[in-house]
């Protein structure tokens, strides 16, 4: 069996795993990153609605080339057909952008090969290599053959399906409670509001919600996250959506170019990301938001400081789990809270009724929120209805 | 299983389901390896309903 030995190994060529390889080369490490598909970024798994603040923080100037149309801001519509529409004076960080999630993420991973990670594509990781009880690589199929990479150092940011920790003994399997299954179709000729990202709440979609984010004029992802929990008639997020699409004017005419399919994790981050010689990045460790379903921005921050960690520990050879604990404190410190506070939030929404979603929406419609996001949403609805927040108010 | 692979989208929900973690994915091969134990979570959550039991 052919043997290559590197720095670190990274597993899934995802916004997670280039931000990770990217700074990890940049640190002057030897870094192999793996992609399993024949494309990077395809087929997309993904709404592809993203904030606008935090490319910055990951240092990612935004580029047109990626970028799918700029929202104005965002539509939230009520089960009995309520609407609640945010401009972006009032959007604050949770609208921004709508990507073309297989260009941005082929565009981060030609900065992880431009910072010096060498990508092999159709290389899929099919288990870890042990060596004394610790990770000391992966074993992985190149296009048919068995080959085993052996690194000082795993990043397992293999996504959703999170295969790569479980291999290496760290359980970051989910309850159904805690995940939607998604479905999404691309459509074109639709007549839907090109500026504004629209979220449809209720039995329409239990659990989770319906959204529509737009792609230029007459296009859109329109899709369907439903709580694992939730599913009851086999193959419920087509159905939902299929009822949806077919009863809203608006959309019962249009083509669909693309079907899009893909689960999300609605719990806190796993309870730890990191043991002797592996790190755990982005949806692999369970970083998406659990109120909203995103994950991009998690995965980037989270990518980015495992490689800055990653060169701090190469100084000092030492990969061990200690050593890595920077890595656990700084993806904490940047999210674990929110992450935490909204699947408390998850949790109790998954499960009201729709009277009580249209007094919510009628609620925050009223009120007279400076910016809106998750954060300030929970706090209009702790005036209002406390009850439904008294379990997690320290989090607000 | 069964899987319907004319339904089949690989969108990987049924791997990240599976407690066992007794799913294999890439681009065009979703393979269950004998750790399955038949709890149906993959079954009740495929978006696309492409999967069941072979003997059902």
């Amino acid at each position: 069996m052919e043997t290559h030995e590197c720095d670190v190994v990274v597993v899934g060529a995802g916004p997670g795993g280039s931000m990770a390889a990217k700074y990890a080369a940049l640190g002057g490490l030897d870094v192999i990153l793996l992609e399993k598909r024949a494309e990077i970024g395809s087929p997309l798994r993904c709404a592809e609605g993203v904030s606008k603040k935090w490319l910055e923080e990951i240092d990612v100037a935004p580029d047109p080339a990626w970028i799918s149309a700029d929202m104005d801001g965002a539509i939230i519509v009520s089960p009995s057909g309520h609407t609640f529409k945010l401009d972006e004076s009032h959007a604050g960080n949770e609208v921004g952008y709508v990507l073309e999630r297989h260009l941005f993420d082929k565009a981060l991973a030609e900065q992880a090969g431009k910072a010096g990670a060498r990508i092999w594509m159709r290389t899929a990781a099919i288990g870890v290599i042990f060596e004394d009880g610790k990770v000391a690589g992966v074993r992985a199929n190149r296009m048919g053959d068995e080959l085993e990479i052996r690194a000082k150092c795993v990043v397992a940011a293999d996504g959703f399906e999170s295969q790569v920790a479980r291999w290496a003994g760290i359980d970051t399997s989910l309850d159904l409670k805690d995940m939607d299954t998604c479905l999404q179709y691309r459509m074109a000729n639709i007549d839907v509001d090109p500026n504004y990202c629209e979220f449809v709440l209720g039995s329409a979609a239990p659990g989770g919600y319906l959204w529509i984010f737009p792609k230029g004029e007459g296009k859109a992802n329109v899709g369907i996250g439903v709580q694992g929990t939730k599913c009851k008639l086999g193959a419920d997020p087509k159905h939902y959506l299929d009822k949806f699409i077919a009863a809203d004017p608006r959309l019962s005419k249009g083509t669909v170019l693309e079907i899009v399919g893909g689960g999300v994790s609605t719990c806190p981050g796993i309870d730890e990301a990191v043991a002797d010689n592996l790190v755990i990045v982005g949806d692999a460790a369970r970083m998406i938001d659990p109120i909203t379903g995103g994950g991009i921005c998690h995965a980037c921050r989270a990518g980015m400081y495992a490689g800055k960690v990653l060169s701090e520990c190469a100084k000092k050879g030492d990969f061990s789990k200690e050593a890595l604990q920077d890595y656990e404190e700084m993806w904490r410190d940047r999210m674990e809270d929110k992450l935490y506070r909204n699947w408390m939030a998850k949790e109790k929404f998954a499960e009201l009724s729709d009277e009580t979603l249209d007094k919510l929406v009628l609620a925050i419609k009223d009120s007279d929120i400076e910016e809106v996001n998750v954060y300030n949403l929970l706090k209009v609805i702790k005036e209002r209805y406390p009850e439904l927040i008294e379990e997690f108010e320290s989090f607000i | 299983m069964k899987v319907v692979f004319e339904r089949c989208l690989h969108c990987g929900c049924c791997v990240g389901s599976c407690k066992q973690n007794a799913i294999y994915l890439n681009d065009y091969v979703l393979e269950f390896s004998d750790s399955c134990n038949r709890c149906r979570r993959c079954i009740k959550i495929c978006p696309v309903g492409a999967l069941s039991m072979e003997d059902e």
